[in-house]
């Protein structure tokens, strides 16, 4: 199953564990993460549920093209990075 | 007379206590964080503060202990962007052709409800936002009756990218009469609790606009607007184009004119019991924004705006460049004790209504809001 790791600025605002979990894209793969951790979500996903402006999400090293509805695949090996993008730095 | 003051600032939380007569910095929270606002709740002594934290957006925290312990509460969610709400955005005038109103930027202004609404506060937000939470912030449901209003989407960014509801002000007898600030988009009134909205902009001008379109309520930028406790009727507005006083409740606007050294400014604050007594910080109209010739005064009306005094004492007189902005200047249920915060992180009481300032720190970060404990 895919693996999801936060970068570690984000330890110190909201609980985010390194987590192995299902999903089929990047999508399923969060909503699973924020059942767990639901107040995670706000911190990652704005109020249309892209992803914030000056986030970044990598999977398998490659950041992800669909910002806004967070549909690119991951495989069962995938890891997936959620990051802080370097602009609004 | 409140001897604790709260500063929100771009490094943390800060309070300021006084002990004996010496004010002094007591507790730092939140160090490293951009805190943007706070208000301390005189109905249950819950304080929040509000925050920007950048790659992970605005949060906002609760603490109904003092200040012991912290809980995260919700923010304001606005509702689904359709394309509808897109092709609206895209049809802005000009001067708001980098708005967004898709997403929270900023909780701009944060308000008890009145006595009889244990629980209720207001929120005002960028982009042009008014949230009411029942539940001391565990959930804000969107005013859909002014988010819907047809004038919302002229209103247009003023120092920011997006129109904000920096001002809400509820009536001290009557929590169902609530009067807001734009910028920019002018005043605004409910009688009914948030079910219909009037805008009362009238005798307010807009001197960055042509002409034509110079009075129309809908465009005004008033960057802060305050209402009299005690003459409810009375309400002061520091505009970006100068002063404005509505002793009709916002039915008409009465300009100031001729204030020394200038009518330009972002914050102003009314005394609780005086509705003729207001004070104002000055700066350089309006792209430079420095005291004028360096030298920073709190400018200050014992008659309803006739006559100004502007008070120096004890504030730095050459090559000052601290600006105070909109909620950064404070005043207590007395209408003695003055707190003012600067962008440059110095912060000044004056304990004698403004007469004389003592200065706390030159060192702080830089100061977004003071509040006194109530």
């Amino acid at each position: 199953m895919p693996r999801v790791v936060f970068t570690s600025n984000l330890k110190r605002h909201v609980e985010c564990p390194e987590t192995v979990i299902g999903g089929e894209t990047v999508r399923q793969s969060l909503d699973a993460v924020f059942v767990e951790h639901p107040q995670l979500r706000g911190y990652v996903l704005d109020d249309q549920d892209r992803l914030r402006k000056h986030m970044v999400v990598f999977v398998d090293g490659k950041a992800i093209n669909d910002r806004e509805t967070l549909g690119d695949l991951v495989e069962p090996s995938s890891e997936i990075y959620v990051m802080q993008a370097l602009s609004g730095g | 007379m409140s001897d604790r003051l709260y500063a929100a600032t771009r490094k943390g939380f800060f309070t300021v206590e006084r002990t004996g007569n010496l004010w002094d910095v007591s507790k730092v929270d939140f160090v490293g964080e951009n805190a943007t606002l706070l208000l301390h709740d005189p109905r249950d002594a819950a304080i929040y503060v509000a925050f920007d934290h950048g790659h992970f957006g605005v949060k906002l925290q609760r603490s109904c202990d003092g200040g012991k312990s912290w809980e995260e509460c919700a923010v304001p969610t606005y509702p689904t962007f359709t394309e509808e709400d897109k092709r609206r955005q895209g049809e802005s005038p000009e001067m708001g052709a980098a708005r967004d109103f898709s997403s929270l930027k900023e909780i701009w202004e944060l308000t008890p409800g009145g006595p009889d609404e244990p629980g209720v506060l207001w929120a005002g937000t960028i982009p042009g936002g008014l949230f009411r939470s029942t539940d001391r912030g565990n959930s804000w449901e969107i005013i859909r009756s002014l988010w819907e209003r047809e004038e919302r989407w002229q209103w247009f960014g003023g120092g920011k990218d997006s129109p904000g509801i920096h001002s809400v002000a509820v009536h001290p007898s009557n929590s169902q009469h609530v009067t807001l600030g734009v910028s920019c988009g002018g005043a605004w009134v409910t009688e009914d609790g948030g079910e219909t909205w009037n805008c009362r902009a009238d005798g307010m001008r807009a001197e960055y606009l042509p002409p034509e379109e110079a009075g129309n309520p809908n465009v005004q930028d008033p960057h802060r607007l305050v209402q009299c406790p005690a003459n409810p009727e009375t309400l002061w507005v520091q505009h970006h184009n100068g002063i404005f006083r509505s002793t009709s409740g916002g039915e008409l606007w009465e300009e100031i004119m001729d204030v020394e050294p200038s009518a330009f400014g972002f914050a102003v604050v009314v005394h609780p019991r005086d509705p003729d007594t207001a004070w104002f910080v000055p700066g350089v109209k309006d792209e430079c924004r420095v005291p004028v010739d360096g030298k920073l005064v709190v400018t200050r009306t014992r008659d309803g705006g006739k006559s100004f005094e502007a008070t120096g004492n004890g504030l730095p007189n050459r090559h000052c460049y601290d600006i105070v902005y909109r909620h950064a200047l404070d005043v207590d249920g007395t209408g003695e004790r003055l707190a003012m915060g600067s962008t440059t992180g110095s912060l000044w009481i004056s304990e004698d209504g403004g007469d004389s300032w003592e200065g706390i720190s030159n060192h702080l970060p830089p100061i977004h809001c003071v509040r006194f404990a109530p």
